[in-house]
């Protein structure tokens, strides 16, 4: 049986001012296909699924769905090729359920939320969906939001459906059930098109992987004749060892201590409960845990920027070895005291730098207060900035260039930089890799491991958790504000950390049933 | 070219596309284009009004600004228009560190009014009574502290229970006016009108009656220029205002920061109510400021809250608002002429940031065929 071209691009090409996010892209996606389209962060992916969801316009080349030429100018007209896309960042309305978001937006001149919910729950059946109709999307969880979103361009009657990053804010056991799906939906002739740049999904998943490079099409290979090395080689350009290197912790000393600590937010909900643990010197703790289980607050604890209800936090001085409390101090008094902490938080430009700044002012950020002038000094931190720039290859066109005119794993660069500079004792780092190359990502671990090195308590929050487990001495899994686990990073599995992270949930939920 | 009507086209008509940042020469180069061209716009526009030719019309703005001195005549309309900038400007560089903060400042009419209240109450209860540099110096006290209250009441309240800036400066403004119309009232003996003051103004040099005015705003020009990019303060004012989460981070208070920076802005209002009634009127009545407290949030904007261009565009506009009225008045046009005249040059200059940070591509005439 031949294969049936779903969607065909040709000598696609797009422009942003000087920047070309794609150039003669060709792609093929055929019927009853999964195919995956891989490519490192800024490589043109999403730029290209945008242009097919009528979400931007080609500057050249064609669109051609079922062999005929399309002009996808709007997503209305994606819709009516039966073009679905599945965002990363789920588009709903959070007080509607979960069918009043699907029917959303239909004109068809009728409503009838009777009749849909019907139509979901067939269409449910038919792929093996969990949904609940009747349910309110602000009490779901990630995975439920996100197979609202499926439920959403199934129920238009698409075909042709484009994952976005769909495994990103998902436990492993959520993905393998998603897995499932898509791959149902493939038996049922749907042409699937997923956007990652996880190599292991990518094998796991899809039949065919097309690459990307720098906007350009590098190739499309059969999933079964390839594998992991061939493929970080067709997305990078060149062969690259892909191990971490992990050293046994020497001396580790207690360096900073967690004692039970709780905290909630401004709606008086609990985001930390009861958390207690060590970090030590020269180990990497890292931080497992699906996305806002309480990660960022635990980290602004330590750094001072959220009020602790109950418990306390210490540090010990590896100079005095005295043992002071950090808690209720502000960051400035923590600074004063003498408690060297750095943080590189998850919102690069919007907590650790500030984007319209040049680089210089961005390293003043830390050091400006010093001395009893009322005037800055520029000299030092434009030192700083051009070490930086040398010892860490930040490409830019200058010390005066803002950072947010920057890529992302050169702003990433200029913050690590930045913070390790301050020479700490203590460095926390919330999803330093996110969003960067594989070339960056390593030069970060590196730091990181080179930090280790010099007695530094590294704590790392982190998403992959095949790099968890190759990076870190401890990991530590948090889930719903409470730690449901430390395992040791050198015995553990993928698997147990993914049951530790959903732990808390099901204890709430025996707790709620109780 | 015959075209069959029926041919999809391929693209839409037109779509706009994001620049990369312009270099910012070429960026000024579009913007004094723009004046440029708007200028020659309403050349015609009066032209057609009027019924003058291209150069009366020019002629006429320019002797309504500057008088005779082309003329090797006085230069006594010259010192008239440094003044009205000199207002202007004090207002629009005081609201400028709070912009630059993000903090919505839309009082500096109450406040420069307070300021002014507080000059004219101290000229007319200690006149006479203290010598005149004393009285001076109490004045320029006093106004200053006034103004800084009324700037800083909206700062608390922002700072502690997080309101609404922009209403509340805007209602601020109306208190002031119906203080300033009850002290009128009680002082002027129920005749709406204070005679003017002979104490406490400011002295003449030379023959020149506003050169102090216009002396302290260079001043402040340079000052402000100073603050805000090479002091500490100045450097914390951008950081709060481009990311309160950044200066958090970094351990800025951002309550003291908005409070302190509130303190300038309203101080600074508190001095240009100053220059008004100790520097030029003499005297106070609630159209002391006259809706410049406004225009001064567009000159700041205009200058893209950096003294040296605001201090440009102050000029520009002062010199169309002065000009254009001249021409209005000659033709008997109603002196709204002037204002909407201002208004289009504003909002061409605003317009043309739009080419600036984007370009139109229209539809590129040879399609790939079908």
């Amino acid at each position: 049986m031949k294969k049936q071209p779903a969607i065909e691009l040709k000598n696609i090409t797009k422009r942003f001012g000087k920047v070309v996010a794609n150039k003669n892209v060709n792609l093929t996606a055929y019927r009853g296909e999964i195919l995956s389209i891989l490519g490192e962060n800024g490589s043109g992916k999403t730029t290209l699924m945008n242009m097919i969801s009528g979400i931007y316009f080609p500057d050249e080349g064609q669109i051609f769905i079922d062999e005929k030429e399309a002009v996808i100018a709007s997503p209305k007209d994606a819709f009516d090729y039966k073009i679905g896309m599945i965002h990363q960042h789920f588009k709903l309305v959070d007080v509607f359920s979960a069918a009043e978001n699907v029917v959303l937006g239909i004109e068809d001149g009728k409503y009838n939320l009777k009749e849909s919910v019907k139509e979901i729950k067939k269409i449910s059946e038919q792929y093996g969906f969990d949904i609940v109709p009747e349910k309110k999307i602000y009490t779901m969880s990630v995975s439920e939001k996100q197979t609202v979103e499926i439920m959403k361009v199934l129920y238009r009657g698409a075909d042709i459906l484009i994952l976005d990053e769909p495994t990103a804010v998902l436990t492993p056991q959520e993905t393998e059930k998603l897995f499932a799906v898509l791959r149902r939906m493939r038996d049922d002739g749907k042409c699937i098109i997923i956007i990652t740049h996880k190599l292991h999904e990518v094998l796991s998943l899809s039949d065919r992987v097309s690459v990307l490079r720098k906007g350009e099409y590098i190739g499309t290979v059969n999933t079964a004749e390839t594998n992991e090395a061939q493929l970080t080689e067709m997305m990078v350009g060149k062969k690259i060892a892909l191990n971490i290197k992990r050293d046994d912790p020497k001396d580790a000393e207690e360096r900073l201590t967690v004692n039970s600590i709780t905290c909630v937010d401004r709606s008086g909900a609990t985001v930390l409960d009861n958390v207690s643990f060590t970090a030590k010197s020269g180990e990497i703790l890292g931080i497992a845990g699906i996305a806002g289980s309480g990660q960022r607050e635990l980290l602004e604890s330590i750094a001072g920027l959220q009020r602790l209800e109950y418990g306390d936090i210490f540090y010990f001085d590896p100079k005095t070895g005295k043992k002071e409390s950090l808690r209720d101090k502000t960051p400035i008094q923590i600074r004063n005291m003498g408690v060297r902490l750095s943080f590189v938080p998850e919102d690069r430009l919007g907590m650790g730098l500030v984007g319209n700044m040049d680089i210089v002012d961005n390293m003043m950020l830390r050091s400006y207060t010093k001395g009893n002038s009322l005037f800055l000094k520029r000299k030092q931190p434009k030192d700083l900035a051009l070490k930086i720039i040398n010892d860490l290859e930040v490409v830019t066109p200058g010390v005066s260039t803002p950072v947010r005119r920057l890529s992302g794993g050169n702003v990433q660069k200029v913050l690590v930089g930045r913070e390790i500079a301050a020479s700490p004792t203590v460095l926390m780092v919330a999803y330093p890799v996110r969003g960067l190359d594989i070339n960056s990502s390593y030069m970060i671990y590196n730091l990181l491991n080179e930090q280790k090195a010099k007695g530094v308590a590294v704590i790392f929050v982190g998403e992959d958790l095949d790099v968890l487990i190759e990076l870190c001495d401890k990991i530590m899994v948090i889930g719903s504000g409470r730690i449901t686990g430390i395992v040791d990073g050198r015995t553990t599995s993928k698997e147990e950390i993914g049951l530790l992270m959903t732990k808390a949930k099901d204890e709430g939920k025996e707790k709620n049933n109780g | 070219m015959a075209k069959d009507t029926n041919v999809k086209h391929h693209e839409p008509l037109f779509h706009v596309v994001k620049r990369d940042d312009m270099p910012s020469w070429q960026a000024w180069l579009v913007r004094f284009a723009t004046i440029a061209i708007s200028f020659v716009i309403i050349g015609f526009i009066s032209m057609s009004l009027t019924g003058k030719s291209f150069g009366d019309t020019y002629e006429l703005m320019i002797s309504g600004v500057f008088g005779t001195l082309f003329k090797g005549g006085s230069t006594i309309m010259l010192w008239k228009y440094l003044q009205e900038i000199a207002v202007l400007l004090c207002l629009a560089l005081a609201l400028t560190p709070a912009f630059k903060m993000k903090f919505w400042n839309c009082g500096a009419e109450g406040q420069a009014l307070m300021g002014g209240l507080a000059a004219i109450f101290c000229m007319i209860e200690f006149g006479g009574k203290l010598s005149e540099p004393v009285l001076i110096c109490v004045i320029a006290v006093s106004s200053i502290v006034a103004g800084a209250i009324w700037g800083v009441i909206p700062a608390i309240f922002k700072a502690l229970f997080n309101t609404n800036e922009t209403l509340f400066t805007l209602m601020m403004n109306y208190i002031a006016t119906q203080i300033i119309a009850y002290y009128v009232y009680i002082e002027g003996g129920g005749s709406n009108v204070i005679n003017p003051v002979s104490y406490g103004n400011f002295p003449k040099v030379g023959n020149n009656d506003y050169f102090v005015n216009i002396v302290v705003v260079a001043g402040l020009i340079v000052l402000m220029y100073v603050y805000l990019k090479y002091s500490k303060q100045g450097y914390e004012i951008s950081v709060v205002g481009e990311s309160q989460n950044t200066a958090r981070y970094i351990g800025i208070n951002v309550k003291k920061v908005i409070i302190r920076t509130m303190v300038i802005s309203g101080a600074l209002c508190g001095v240009a109510g100053m220059l008004l009634v100790a520097g030029k009127d003499h005297s106070i009545n609630t159209n002391l400021v006259g809706g410049q407290g406004f225009t001064a949030i567009l000159m700041s904007w205009l200058g893209q809250f950096s003294p040296i261009v605001m201090t440009i565009m102050t000029a520009l506009i002062v010199f169309l608002r002065i000009g254009v009225s001249k021409v209005a008045d000659a033709s008997l046009l109603n002196s709204s002429f002037s204002e909407i005249i201002v208004g289009f040059v504003i909002l061409m200059v605003v317009g043309c940031e739009f080419f600036i940070h984007y370009s139109i591509k229209f539809r590129s005439k040879k399609e790939v065929k079908a």
